[in-house]
This record gives structure tokens, sequence and C-alpha cells, in this order.
């Protein structure tokens, strides 16, 4: 799990551009000032590439924190595995 | 040197492996570039320099908004050349924008994008007064894709319907912007669906598939006109699959008209194509030979120990390579060879090995000898009259290209993976030698400069230039600019960079506009000689104004230099001047990284400086006083009133 968290903070940083970003499961797109519709995407686009996986559209959209996205990642590696 | 630089990169078009990584601290070096430019340095060098990484689609964004807030004092981008952009596309383009921005740099443009309001293509075009046409573009990019046009199936009728209203829809749109601007429209193609219909008889029955590739047909057809360019997408998407091009989900969620993974290819196959309107395209590939062009090292293996041709995998591999570097060739792009070898040694296989694809004759420049590889390819291009920004620079060896990286940022180097098999896919699909046009120019372009290497050889063998000069027999054809020409003019005013006074661009609209014109004198040029016709070689735009001739613009091909060419057209031009009883002609250089040759070519043709500004200078020539140049060449006028033709050499 932390290990994730560990993977993403790089990746949150580049996306909106902001070196003081730690991502914590708590961090809500309200926290980071450069985190709208659009940077979104690129954050999702980040993450599959990142971790070789698929959202569905509603994950996208409608995550209300980071702690639930990991959730959703995890889940992806998890069937991945399978 | 880390080892991350020099670490083996597998291909993958996806991530323009062929480009070098980007540094770690990219997002740092971008921060001291803003920095920099806040104090107004001007920066533009070292964004290119950073863009030639393969950057990913946040690190494109991140370059893209800093150039973005950049634009505002246009200094600190120089010398980057601008290049102002309008998208015309159906689906959202923010996070394009930034993308393209970064990925010009890349090939030394500084651009400016323009996107007009959602989902008014039509109006945008037709309107004179529209944003659009108002913006003063270099170029409209116009980009449907499926599903913002009409040829599914009509709800009523279940056929599927006449492409004839899609088509006069891109018709409309295109002539809208061709008549209420100067701006090149670039037509889009449409990648097909996924989806089949029918399945494997889709593209041979009447279905939405089979519609969308006559569509492209005719766009395809439709840019191919004089001022429109091709954008072809759906090639591109083509490239990495159709099932990987088209996201539904992006699309859903935002209207992202193509799978944003694949942004860094997109951006880099439009910012190519915008390179090659402005001459950007290389003209030369260099290549290395042990390991490059055969398997093994011919100093140590001999000619008959290289692996090259059937008999192996590797052999295929190398042979494929030099069939590649032929076909490049063929359609006028220069070969030169840099080896660290002895030269016998190295021309030996060209000369003896059987399944030699590429022969001595191919070959423009070879260079062996053990001086650093950057030298050579400095030798390279001055030899060719190119410049280091022509040129593309093949070799195996990591320390090698990152030697000429270092030495020489301007010359495009390849990551090349270990395995020779993807050599070929590397040097062609990295997209250097884009071209817009193929005419008959481009293909006897390497003959024409074989024909200098010739001539090269003759002057070294010849103790009296003029002697020489006079023996090539040159008859330079001048007349006023005209339909048939005109491509080629907008060519040449807008691909040369170093015999270039101005380095002011035009389309091929503007160019238009001075033909028949009496507030403008134009001039193009034809050189022939004995060894045969250089095709236009120059062109010169003057504004009348009052008694006084401005050269605005003033271009010549770089294959005619050191001929007198320039003094002749001195002569011609003061022979038009005089002929509408002007009194002086007045002649603007305006230096740029790459136009020094003609920094003093108005002081040498006997104009004297009457002004030196900040970014140019000016010269001056009372018609009065002149005297005609003694030129190696006769000269003759077509379609121009009363010009004397002025006595040769003798």
């Amino acid at each position: 799990m932390d290990k994730i968290y560990q993977r993403l903070t790089p990746l949150f940083r580049d996306v909106f551009d902001d070196d003081t970003i730690v991502v914590t499961p708590a961090l809500t797109a309200r926290d980071v000032e450069t985190w709208d519709s659009l940077s979104n995407i690129r954050l999702m686009v980040g993450i599959e590439q990142e971790f070789g996986i698929r959202f569905e559209t509603a994950e996208i959209a409608g995550l209300p924190n980071v702690g639930a996205l990991v959730d959703v990642i995890n889940a992806r590696l998890d069937r991945k595995q399978m | 040197m880390s080892s991350s630089r020099t670490s083996v990169t597998d291909w993958n078009i996806k991530t323009l492996s062929w480009l070098p990584r980007a540094p770690d601290d990219f997002r740092e070096q971008c921060q001291r570039l803003m920095t920099q430019a806040e104090g107004s340095e001007r920066v533009g060098s070292d964004l290119e320099r950073i863009a030639a990484h393969a950057l990913n689609f946040n690190q494109l964004n991140r370059l893209g908004s800093l150039i973005n807030r950049l634009k505002a004092n246009p200094k600190t981008l120089e010398p980057l050349d601008p290049f102002r952009f309008g998208i015309l596309c159906t689906g959202t383009t923010d996070l394009v924008v930034p993308a393209l921005a970064a990925s010009a740099a890349r090939h030394g443009i500084a651009l400016h994008v323009e996107v007009p309001p959602f989902d008014q293509m039509v109006q945008q075009s037709i309107d004179s007064q529209s944003q659009l046409n108002t913006a003063r573009l270099d170029a409209v990019l116009i980009g449907y894709e499926h599903r913002g046009l009409r040829i599914d199936a009509d709800v009523a009728t279940l056929r599927i319907k006449s492409p004839d209203e899609t088509l006069s829809l891109i018709s409309t749109i295109c002539d809208g912007i061709l008549a209420n601007s100067n701006a090149t429209a670039i037509v889009q193609t449409i990648p097909n669906v996924v989806e089949d219909t029918f399945g494997n008889i889709d593209l041979a029955t009447d279905s939405l598939k089979l519609r969308i590739e006559q569509v492209n047909q005719f766009i395809r057809k439709q840019a191919m006109n004089s001022r429109c360019a091709l954008f072809d997408v759906e090639r591109i998407a083509n490239l990495v699959g159709l099932d990987a091009w088209h996201d539904p989900v992006q699309w859903n969620l935002a209207k992202l008209p193509f799978s944003q993974g694949l942004l860094p290819l997109y951006a880099e196959k439009c910012a190519q194509l915008l390179g090659a309107m402005r001459g950007k395209s290389r003209k030369c590939l260099i290549m290395d030979l042990d390991n490059t062009l055969w398997g093994g090292v011919v100093g140590d293996d001999g000619v008959a120990g290289l692996v090259l041709g059937p008999g192996s995998a590797n052999g295929e591999a190398f042979a494929e390579v030099q069939r590649a570097a032929l076909a490049l060739r063929s359609r006028g792009i220069l070969l030169a060879v840099s080896s660290k070898n002895d030269d016998a040694t190295a021309r030996a296989p060209f000369r003896e090995h059987p399944e030699m694809v590429l022969r001595e004759q191919h070959i423009s420049v070879f260079q062996a000898n053990w001086r650093e590889k950057s030298a050579n390819i400095e030798a390279i291009a001055s030899t060719l009259g190119l410049g280091l920004d022509a040129m593309v620079f093949l070799d195996d060896n990591p320390v090698e290209r990152e030697q000429v990286r270092q030495a020489l940022p301007l010359v495009a180097v390849p990551e090349l993976p270990n395995d020779p098999a993807w050599f070929t896919r590397v040097l062609m699909g990295a997209g250097y030698f884009e071209a817009i046009t193929f005419s008959n120019e481009d293909r006897q372009r390497a003959a024409f400069y074989e024909a200098n290497a010739r001539r090269a050889e003759i002057i070294d063998a010849s103790p009296n230039l003029r002697d020489y000069l006079q023996s090539l027999e040159s008859v330079l054809a001048a007349s006023p600019f005209d339909g048939v020409s005109r491509s080629r003019v907008a060519q040449l005013i807008n691909k040369t960079n170093q015999f270039n006074l101005t380095t002011k661009r035009c389309t091929e609209g503007e160019i238009a506009s001075f033909e028949n014109e009496s507030g403008h004198i134009t001039l193009q040029a034809r050189l022939k000689d004995r060894f045969g016709d250089n095709g236009i070689i120059s062109a010169v735009i003057g504004r009348i104004e009052t008694s006084d001739l401005h050269i605005d613009t003033w271009v010549m091909s770089c294959r005619v230099l050191n001929r007198y060419t320039e003094y002749a057209l001195c002569n011609v031009l003061v022979g038009e001047a005089r002929s509408r009883d002007l009194k002086r002609i007045i002649g603007r250089y305006r230096p740029t990284t790459k136009n020094g040759m003609v920094k003093d070519l108005y002081g040498e043709l006997g104009f004297t400086v009457m002004e030196e500004r900040d970014d140019e200078t000016l010269w001056c020539l009372a018609l009065d006083d002149y005297k005609p140049h003694d030129v190696p060449m006769a000269v003759q006028i077509h379609g121009a009133a009363n010009v004397p033709a002025y006595p040769s050499f003798n």
C-alpha cells in the first residue's frame, strides 16, 4: 500500500507541477489548486500508464479522495495478477 | 556522462524512443529557464535543446505552459522561428495546445496557437472578420473526427448517407480560410472507427467505414492543392493501431478525440509538419559504417568477414538499413559517411562486397579518418553548403552519439536499439525527412549537389577562378513572379535560412498578391550551366516607396554560391528600378543565427550603410552612380521591359 503512495507522489508533482504535494489517503481535489477536470484526465492517464491498468468511467469522475483511488488501483492490480 | 543517458532504449513509437530520455531534473531546468526569461534573457536555444528529449505528456504540458508564458515577451523566445497557428477542430483541444507548443520548440519554432470558440468551424472560416481570419495566421489546422460528420446511417431510412454533404462542408471551410486570410489550410484525415458493422466486408460494402475512407481520399486529394497541406492523422492512428487510438472513456468524459497517452506522438507529428513548412526538414543523412551499415569492424574482420545480406539475420537487417538509405537518396536526401577508419579500408566494402546496396556513387561526401565525428560532420556540412540543422547522424555507438549531441546540438542524432533489426524503423519512423510536397526539383536535388562536388574538384584544379566560372557557360534567366513559379518561390522564401537577408516568411497567398502589382518589383531567377539546370535559385521582393526600392526579401539557394549570381541579380534589380525612374535601392540585413554569410552582402555589391538599428542594418545604393558588375554569365530577362542586358566577363 505504502509503495503505491510512493509511486503516486512524483506523478502528482509532475501532473500538478507542485513539488510540495505529498500524496496521502485524505488528499482531495480541493487541496490542490491546479486539480481541475482536465488535469484530472492527465492524472488518470498518467496512473494508467504507470501501473498498466485501465479505470472505469465512473471511477475517473467520481472518487472522493486519494484513498479511494488507491483502493481502485489495488483492486485492478489484484485482478491483473489473477 | 550518466549511465541513464547511454542506456539502451527499445523502439517504441508511442514514447518517441528515437529521442534521448528526458533529464531527471527536467522540471528544475524548466524553472531555471523561466527565471532567466524573467530577466529578459533569450532562452530560445535552450528551449529547443530541452524540447529535443522524449517528453511524456505531462512534461510537454509543463514546457508548453512555460512557452505560453514567455510569449508575452517574444524576445525571450529568440532565435526560435515564430509561427502563428489556428486550430479548427471538433473535440477538446485544451491538452493539445501546450503539447504542440512544446513539440514545435523541438523543431525550432515558437508557436502561437489561436483556438476560436468551440463548434464554429464554418462561421470562423467564411467570415472575413472572424477571430480566425483576423489573427494573421500562418496556418490553420482543420480537424474533423468521425463523430463530427453526418455520415452514419440516416435514422428515418436506415440507409448510410452519401458523403457529399461532408465533402462540401470540408471544402467550404478550406476555401473560406484561403479566401479570407493568407494562412495555409492544413487538413487532417480522419482515423477510421474500430467497430465493424459487417465484419470482413465493411470496406467492400456501403458502411460507415467505407464512408470515412471515401472522405479521407477526398481530403488527401484536396490537401495537395497548392495552398493546402496534408496532416494524415489516419496514418498516425494506423501506426499505433485504431484500438489504441480511440479511447471511448476519454471521449465520453471530456470529448477527447484520441487517447491522450498518444499526445506526444500526435504533437510531434504535427510539429514535424510545421517544421517542414518552414524548411526545417533534414536534408542529409550521415552514416557511421561499422555495425551501422554492416555487422563487424572492417578494419579487423576484413571485407570477407563482414555480416551483410542474406545468410544471417543480422546481415538481412544491415542490408535493409542500406535499402532505406538508398530510398531516401532516390527522393533527394543526400547521403554522407563519417567513419573512424582509414579511407581505403572504409571504401573497400563499397567497392568489393557483393551484398552492398550502397555504392560509392551514392555517397556525396565520404569522411573516413580518425578525427572526432563532430569535426567530420562539420566538414560534411560545409562541403555540401548545408547547415548543421539539416543533418541526421546515424551511429550504433552511444558514446559517439553523445559526443556529437554535446558538440553539435543542431544535428539530429537518433537513439538506436542494440538490435540492428530496428535500425530501419528508427531511421524511417522518426520523421526527420518530412516532405510537404514532392516535385521534380526535389527528385533532382541530390544530382544538383553531386554536380557541385564535381565543380569543387575543378576549382581545385583550376588556377584561375574566372576561367573556371567562364567555362561553366552559365545562363541566368530572371523574370517577375508568376503562377507557374509560385510554389517554388514560396518554398525558397520559407526554407532558405543562410542566404536570406531578412528571413521574412511569406505564404503562397501573399506571394500571389505581389504578382502583377505595380507597387512591387519581384524577381525569380533560374541558373543553367553546362552541368545542368539548377532550377529557380533566387527570389527577390522589392517594395516601391516614392523614388526608393526597398528590398524586403532576398533569398538564394546555397548551391549557387561563389558564382557571382548575386552580382548579376543586383544588375537586374538596378535595371528594373531604373526603368521605373527610381533613384535608390534600400537593402536590409536582419541578423539571425544562420544568415551570417550575407552580413556584408550589400557592402560587397556597392551599397553603403545608411542606418544601424537594433535588429537590422539599412544599406543604400544610389542608382545614378551605379556601374554594372562584371559577371561570368549571360543574363536573360523575360517579361520585364527596358532592362538592358549587362555585359558578361569578356
